[in-house]
């Protein structure tokens, strides 16, 4: 009931959000032929958008997509697994929670993606370091996340789970798992959002891969509205996985 | 009261209980307390929840615990549930010594308790899929609970899709679908208002007739604990004691009109009488408390 009353009502919204992009790009493209703005620095609105068939015809931004979308996901998988593991590993063992649960949180918050030099020593300039980097970058929330989930996990339903004698393992799948699910896709979410922005960084900075390398050739070749048009299309993607993931998540608690 | 006089008083409650202990094990127990203590340490020191408490309760019984907050009340259930350990004196089920949860006690408890992961009947199918039992078969058998508890139709929904007094009623119904042969229920409708309170308590009653279940019902709503019980036993306020046990001799089957004879009125008053006291002195120890706590 409540999600139908909100999709009523999300049309004016996107018509407005839409609506405001598109009026201020216009501003922007008439102050470029006024020469308010510097056309050497800002790049007309319409030439970056003429430039799409540019990207996909001659430097395979679609491949490029695919490159950095299998990157994606192989961290992302990483990401999931390992963190819903470290955090349920740390949930059950008490003093291993309590010594590394602060370093935890502390990497959770910290740049991880200046740390992309050891990557490369270790992993080469190869996707294997981009994959390592965002893997390392999402991993934390995840962790934290897992935790506080299974931790908030009511204990009357645990009391219920000991009242029918369940044992440790049921006890865990049957529910403490799915109690603290959607926390940990919290987690999960906010862990893909982590490794997604580190895997672009670190394809721009060490100039390998996919939509990252791009951005930096282009930038280079001074190509501005190839280059925010490449940017643009990161954006839309980025729009596009969260909306997905955000689905996913109502999907994993139905009628909540 | 000098000290001494209430220690009297307390050996007699003591000895009274021990008697109808006594007594009663000659009939059908499915349940008995004996003399069982349970002390917690907190950071102001050992308190003694529960003192010395001993009952017992027949089969198909229906008997209410109720005393003021701070009795030990959810003690007493979580000891009898098998859910906590440590405490002195023993507990048996069907003559069995209780050392953890008993196969044969269903537990309703005071929060909310339903699964928001599953919809009403996998809910109270709940029970019946941890024991292995195949997926017709328990919702067959979780359709007819919820059928007793009058939320047919509802069995495709989401607890947060409907009010209190529904999930509860789904909490109930997952508990009966075990069908324990002893019904624990610790203030399973304390957090409602007072129509579905009564509206709750008359099909409780119905469905506790039909099943001819032993059931112990902790409370602090006097009506309540009138309008259903065989027996109510008031507890004293910390360290929790047995008062003294009141038996109920209004006519069954009982319905909500029960609520207003003479005789219901007359059981509310007497227990009220022993209650009061117990009441006035939680609340002037909590406020002491308080007024401790913030100089």
């Amino acid at each position: 009931m409540k999600a139908g009353s909100m999709k009523g009502l999300s049309v004016p919204p996107l018509l407005i959000g839409f609506g405001t992009v598109g009026l201020a790009l216009g501003l922007v493209e008439i102050m470029l032929m006024l020469g308010l703005l510097n056309r050497f620095v800002v790049p007309f609105p319409s030439a970056v958008f003429g430039s799409f068939g540019r990207l996909f015809a001659e430097e395979e931004l679609f491949e490029r997509l695919l490159q950095t979308g299998a990157e994606a996901l192989a961290a992302s998988v990483l990401v999931a697994v390992f963190g819903i593991v470290i955090g349920v590993v740390l949930y059950r063992f008490r003093i291993l929670r309590l010594a590394t649960e602060p370093w935890v949180a502390a990497v959770a918050a910290a740049p991880i993606v200046l740390a992309y030099p050891l990557f490369l020593v270790i992993f080469g300039r190869s996707a294997a370091t981009i994959v390592a980097m965002g893997f390392a970058a999402g991993l934390a929330p995840v962790v934290l996340k897992t935790l506080e989930g299974l931790n908030g996990v009511r204990k009357s339903l645990i009391d219920v789970g000991r009242s029918y004698n369940l044992s440790q393992s049921q006890l865990f799948w049957k529910i403490l798992l799915p109690a603290a699910v959607p926390t940990i896709f919290v987690g999960v979410r906010l862990g893909l959002v982590f490794a997604l922005i580190n895997l672009i960084g670190v394809e721009f900075l060490i100039n390998f891969g996919g939509l990252g390398q791009l951005i930096n050739d282009l930038a280079e070749r001074y190509d501005l509205p190839a280059m925010f048009a490449t940017i643009v299309f990161v954006v839309l993607v980025s729009v596009v996985i969260f909306a997905a993931l955000e689905r996913m998540e109502r999907w994993f608690r139905p009628a909540r | 009261m000098t000290d001494g006089e209430r220690e009297d008083e307390r050996d007699m409650v003591a000895a009274n209980a021990k008697l109808r202990l006594a007594a009663s094990r000659s009939a059908e127990t499915d349940l008995v307390i004996d003399d069982v203590s349970m002390h917690f340490d907190t950071r102001e020191g050992r308190i003694t929840a529960v003192d010395g408490v001993s009952f017992a309760v027949e089969r198909g019984e229906f008997v209410s615990i109720i005393g003021p907050s701070g009795c030990g009340k959810s003690t007493v259930f979580n000891i009898l549930g098998g859910l906590i350990g440590g405490y002195e004196g023993t507990v048996s089920v069907g003559g069995e010594i209780v050392t953890g949860p008993h196969p044969s006690v269903g537990m309703v408890f005071q929060e909310e308790s339903t699964f928001p992961w599953r919809t009403v009947i996998d809910n109270v199918a709940f029970p019946l899929e941890v024991k292995g039992v195949g997926k017709v078969e328990r919702h067959e058998v979780a359709r007819r609970f919820i059928d007793m508890v009058g939320l047919a139709g509802f069995e495709q929904r989401y607890p947060s899709e409907l009010s209190g007094g529904m999930r509860q009623r789904v909490a109930i119904a997952r508990t009966l679908v075990f069908e324990p042969k002893i019904l624990l229920m610790d203030e399973p409708f304390a957090a409602l208002d007072e129509q579905t309170r009564l509206l709750l308590g008359d099909k409780v009653l119905k469905i506790q007739q039909d099943l001819k279940q032993t059931t112990l019902l902790i409370t602090h709503n006097i009506t309540e604990a009138v309008q259903l019980s065989d027996r109510v036993v008031i507890m004293t306020f910390r360290p929790g004691r047995v008062k003294r046990i009141v038996d109920i001799r209004l006519p069954r089957p009982r319905d909500g009109g029960v609520i207003g004879s003479e005789a219901f009125g007359r059981y509310v008053a007497e227990i009220w009488n022993d209650l009061r006291e117990e009441a006035s002195r939680g609340m002037a120890e909590s406020e002491a408390g308080a007024r401790k706590g913030r100089g």
